[in-house]
């Protein structure tokens, strides 16, 4: 092991956090919404409303049907327009960001379904209006769930993170390319891959913890 | 108070078009206890979602205290139902929320401040008897206590109405019965109107005024509890009295001839239904006292339907067939329901 690791591990490390934790966030504040849209639009539901739940459906699909390493270059002039650079830590997070929202909309709309519809009835018939449904049953009925499921999108934002990495968005996957195979480190090589386990299981095991500490069933 | 006038509901599903309710017509009076009574599938909890328009009819209108509010906008018909509380069979709680909450929830909707919130919560979870379970899940209650809950909620915005579907459906028969009796204690403190719905006469008999049955998605028969009960019209309402009270003969006449005209040593068979206060007076004895007559008791049961006496006796009547006619005549003049079986063989039973 070098003198230089700990530094180039350490700042790989911090890149690798940025991107996947303001990724997320933005993710969420997309996603989340649109998982209650998919859902509530459905047949049946609250605001059902085919048209668009089956446009809205079909750009989902379309979207998560794209593998992500294509799906990151085929967007670089989107990229572009959207940060001004197509290389870097911030850019990556535009493909990262456009793969996690409709991934997290379909795993909170699965969520949302679960809840039984009688306590949807309920709320209705108690003179609740669909928003405030949507804000004071689904959301904390589903939140259990959609935090589990947010671990999951985490877990997968990270690998995709360490793919952006190796085409110029820095972070742990670019630091195992560039040290760890273009210039035989092995050791880096190792160390990230353990860096990458031990973060995966420490946000596995956080987000079992709330998870369970949410869920009062 | 609640007007349901030629009310349809049609669904549309993937076998044609259903026609779950057919010309639906109900009057539910103030303070009344209204029960519908129906085999699943006979469309009562479609009725009873139309009074909310959980469930909108197709054709029709609902007039509650004299408001249409099938005409009602949605932010209207929102209004509206804060004065209409429901009731489930399975509860519907918020399962992330505690009791508290549950019950505060009415209130949040309607921005309600948080002091008249605590007082508001507190006074109903002394009503409904869980005032210590305050901070509990509803995960941690037992049904009946769940139950409490949703009527705690139900009642949280001073409604008018009170709605029950299956409310007990999914309780043991202790439990239902102790949720009967809240239902019973509010409608009589708060003078609350409250239409249940129910597939058991247990549920009809213990509380309600009037009953409704419903078959097929029509009405067969509705009225007075106790008419219902001593002189049911249709068929529908035979069955489900007689899951409470048996029609069956005793088991010593059960297989063998009843015959229409007296014979040789032929005794009548009768049965007596006594009601209200003559469920008290001793007939049998004044009768056979009267005439010259034997009575032989062959079946008794003493029930009461809310609240009131309700006797049932299956009598064998030996004489003259002179004395007989005299004995049914003075039967009919008393406040009883008279039901002639027919003639059997004085020997058939083992008590002779």
């Amino acid at each position: 092991m070098s003198a230089d690791m700990l530094p180039l591990i350490t700042k790989a490390l911090g890149e690798t956090v940025y991107m996947v934790a303001v990724s997320m966030i933005i993710s969420s504040l997309l996603g989340i919404p649109l998982g209650v849209l998919l859902h509530t639009t459905s047949k049946g539901q609250i605001l059902e409303c085919l048209p668009v739940n089956r446009a809205v459906g079909a750009i989902v699909n379309a979207i998560r049907s794209i593998p992500f390493i294509i799906l990151m270059v085929a967007i670089i002039p989107l990229t572009r327009l959207i940060v001004g650079s197509a290389i870097g830590t911030t850019a990556a997070m535009v493909p990262l960001v456009l793969a996690s929202v409709p991934f997290i909309g379909r795993q909170v709309e699965t969520s949302l379904r679960e809840i039984p519809y009688g306590i949807v009835e309920a709320a209705q018939s108690m003179g609740a209006t669909p928003l405030q449904i949507i804000r004071k049953v689904f959301l904390p009925e589903a939140m259990p769930n959609i935090v589990a499921q947010l671990t999951t999108v985490v877990i997968s934002l990270i690998g995709e993170s360490a793919m952006a990495g190796a085409i110029g968005g820095g972070g742990l996957g670019d630091l195992a390319i560039r040290y760890g195979y273009q210039r035989f480190r092995p050791d880096i090589m190792i160390a990230t891959v353990i860096v990458l386990i031990i973060m995966v299981q420490i946000v596995q095991f956080a987000g079992n913890k709330l998870a369970k500490h949410l869920d009062k069933r | 108070m609640i007007d349901l006038s030629h009310i349809e509901k049609i669904y549309d599903s993937a076998a044609g078009p259903v026609h779950a309710l057919k010309d639906i017509s109900l009057h539910i009076n103030k303070g009344e206890i209204y029960g519908i009574i129906g085999l699943s599938g006979a469309g009562k909890s479609t009725l009873v979602r139309c009074i909310n328009l959980l469930e909108r009819p197709t054709k029709g209108t609902v007039t509650i205290e004299g408001k249409n509010i099938t005409a009602m906008n949605n932010s209207e018909l929102r209004e509206a139902r804060k004065g209409i509380g429901m009731i489930f069979q399975h509860f519907n709680l918020l399962s992330t929320s505690t009791v508290f909450d549950n019950i505060a929830f009415p209130l949040q909707l309607s921005n309600t401040p948080k002091d008249t919130i605590n007082s508001r919560v507190t006074e109903l979870l002394d009503m409904v008897g869980l005032s210590d379970k305050a901070d509990q899940y509803p995960s941690q209650l037992s049904g009946g206590q769940k139950q409490r809950v949703g009527i705690a909620r139900a009642l949280a915005s001073n409604p008018q109405i009170l709605l029950c579907d299956e409310a007990t459906s999914a309780l043991d028969p202790q439990t239902t019965k102790s949720i009967l009796q809240l239902i019973k204690d509010i409608n009589r403190k708060l003078k609350l109107t409250v239409v249940v719905i129910t597939h058991e006469m247990q549920v009809i008999k213990e509380i309600c005024d009037k009953v409704a049955v419903i078959d097929k998605g029509v009405i067969a028969e509705q009225g007075d509890v106790l008419d219902v009960f001593i002189t049911p019209q249709q068929p529908i309402t035979k069955d489900f009295i007689s899951v409470l009270l048996s029609n069956e003969l005793p088991v010593d006449f059960r297989n063998i001839e009843i015959k229409d005209e007296p014979f040789e040593d032929s005794i009548l068979l009768m049965r007596l239904t006594f009601i209200g206060e003559t469920a008290n007076d001793p007939i049998i004895s004044s009768l056979v006292k009267k005439y010259d007559v034997s009575a032989d008791l062959f079946f008794g049961s003493l029930d009461d339907i809310k609240g009131a006496p309700f006797g049932r006796l299956i009598i064998g009547l030996d004489g003259s067939q002179d004395d007989i006619h005299s004995a049914m005549d003075y039967l009919r003049e008393q406040k009883v329901k008279m039901e002639v079986i027919g003639y059997v063989s004085r020997h058939a039973s083992s008590h002779h």
